[in-house]
């Protein structure tokens, strides 16, 4: 009886390439896993402990809609210190369930039915059934691995149309790793300025980059009016399942953003606010460890890909690698198929992450370096049986 | 490079020479020379295995001992510490600031056999005015380790 009354819409999304991977690696108890998008530290434990502090003192209730005022203060103090980002904590941020709620009151509050959203792939893969959710059309943009995966203002002029109203763009970027240093975003701003188009900027690994810093789109000339950065706790302090993030942009989008926030959520658990404070507050310490150890086992991964003889753009934030397998001659899936059944080692195919990533398979590195050397030593030898 | 050679092996001294130098993303060889210099240095003082002795059948029991001493003239607290750490039950001794001088980290089969050693070497020493012996129970955590707790992955197995 129920199965005639769901919404259409709903039913029409396809369901997430990860997901179908996922109930066979849980099945398989040896399986080595580098399919894991979250980081493999524990929230520091200055951070769990104010938690449970604000659990011990009853901090138990709902708070303001758009957040604790002192969360919202610190979060903007942040933004400024790291990123030289300048966001009013009164009126232009809201704290969310996560980057996902972001994205997902970010698109409701922008989008008229029909109104078409780029979405650059391969990427995370919430971008376009949130779109068609909030009655948007998510346009993939396929992005090259010839560019290292970044976007060009062509890919953007080659896709935009009269309806267009707004672009994702989400780097450093999962599953790529791929990032937009300033140069590039300058070359995609103009296009963006000269088509009127709004930014959803998911920085959510903006902390997480090597060797180069993290540029805001939002910090270039003109951008910051048009532009809704998204941003979390989960990636950078290691804080997942506290589901805490953030979205910063302009007063009346935020406003907006926060009337849907009230009804759909009401306020973010207290409980992670009070952590998330701590980490905003004194957390860059713990970052910048993490960030290190990630670091090496980037080179480890990039380096013993390129000894396999995979080809392999260096990616420059995130924790993935995004190694081409084409010369294996196999699909994206088939190869993560095989390399599950022959050598037990899970990784996730690009096509996860939308049809360009045909071709390539996601590893994540946020493992320890014996952990990752075991599945490189299997990869290895599977690489080696199947390349013709 | 030196200090990031040596986080890398502070708590892991098995790391080869090869996966440091991928690591970190400088040649072998500098790596290589980098500790053999260090070693050189005493910077470097070895490569010791943490073992939590509690699980093997071994006994074993650790005190501390806080020694209170008289400095000696023109040599200050150096001369009776060196007479205290050449002892091969001595495991570590500490100058503090504080109540005390000297903490000083026994090592024996037996709490008599501890006791023996405070009773019979350090507190006959002409310098030490008193000792406090104070016994481990139990090491919950030591040189940064949590001894007890177990490896375990509890993340989801593929997350996008
Ligand atoms: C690019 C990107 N954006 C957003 C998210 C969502 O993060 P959260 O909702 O935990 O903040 C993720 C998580 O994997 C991600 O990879």
């Amino acid at each position: 009886m129920m199965e005639d009354k769901l919404s259409r819409v709903a039913q029409g999304i396809p369901p997430s390439g990860i997901r179908k991977f996922f109930d066979i690696v849980t099945e398989m108890k040896d399986a080595i896993s580098l399919g894991v998008g979250e980081p493999d530290f524990d929230t520091p434990w200055h951070i769990r402990e104010e938690g449970i502090y604000s659990l011990e003192k009853g901090k138990t209730y709902y708070t303001s809609n758009s957040g604790l005022i002192e969360l919202r203060e610190e979060v903007c103090n942040y933004l400024d210190r790291r990123f030289d980002l300048k966001y009013n904590y009164k009126e232009e941020i809201l704290i969310t369930v996560g980057g996902s709620e972001g994205i997902d009151v970010a698109l409701r509050a922008l989008l008229n039915p029909g109104d078409e959203v780029l979405v650059p792939e391969p990427s995370f893969v919430c971008y376009k059934p949130m779109t068609t959710l909030a009655g948007g059309v998510p346009v993939p943009v396929p992005l090259q691995a010839k560019n290292e995966f970044r976007l060009t203002a062509e890919e953007i002029e080659a896709h935009v149309t009269d309806k267009t109203k707004a672009i994702i763009l989400a780097f450093p970027s999962n599953p790529t790793g791929a990032i937009m240093d300033k140069g590039n975003l300058e070359a995609i701003a103009e296009v963006i300025r000269k088509h009127d188009l709004v930014v959803i900027s998911d920085e959510i690994y903006a902390e997480l980059t090597y060797g180069v810093k993290h540029v805001s789109i939002a910090s270039l000339p003109g951008m910051r009016e048009r532009t809704i950065i998204i941003s979390g706790f989960s990636k950078a302090y290691a804080m997942t399942g506290w589901r805490i993030g953030y979205a910063v942009g302009p007063k009346a989008v935020i406003d907006l953003m926060t009337k849907i926030h009230q009804f759909a959520i009401m306020s973010v658990p207290t409980t992670s606010q009070y952590a998330a404070l701590e980490a905003a507050r004194n957390g860059d310490k713990d970052i910048q460890e993490m960030c290190g150890a990630y670091n090496q086992r980037r080179r480890f991964m990039v380096d013993s890909f390129r000894k396999m003889g995979l080809d392999c753009f260096e990616p420059l934030g995130a924790f993935y690698v995004f190694p081409s397998i084409q010369k294996t001659r196999m699909t994206s899936e088939e190869f993560a198929t095989k390399l599950l059944f022959e050598q037990k080692v899970a990784v996730v195919p690009g096509t996860a992450f939308g049809e360009c990533g045909e071709g390539f398979i996601r590893c994540s590195y946020a493992y320890s370096i014996e952990n990752l050397k075991i599945a490189v030593e299997r990869m290895g030898a599977f690489v080696k049986k199947h390349t013709p | 490079m030196r200090e990031q050679i040596l986080k890398a092996i502070e708590l892991n001294g098995k790391r080869t020479v090869e996966d440091l130098a991928l690591m970190l993303g400088n040649p072998e060889s500098e790596i290589a020379a980098e500790i053999s210099e260090m070693e050189k240095e005493r910077i470097i003082c070895g490569y010791h295995t943490l073992i939590n002795w509690d699980k093997t059948g071994v006994e074993k029991v650790t005190a501390l001992i806080e020694v209170k001493v008289t400095p000696q003239r023109g040599q200050g607290f150096d001369k009776i510490a060196e007479r205290i750490y050449n002892f091969k039950e001595v495991k570590a001794v500490y100058l503090m600031s504080g109540g005390f001088d000297l903490t000083v980290i026994i090592e024996g089969a037996t709490m008599k056999e501890v006791a023996l050693f405070v009773a019979q070497k350090l507190a006959p020493l002409e310098s030490v005015l008193s000792t406090a012996t104070h016994f481990v129970l139990k090491k919950y955590k030591d040189f940064g380790v949590v001894l007890d707790e177990p490896v375990k992955d509890e993340r989801m197995a593929v997350t996008p």
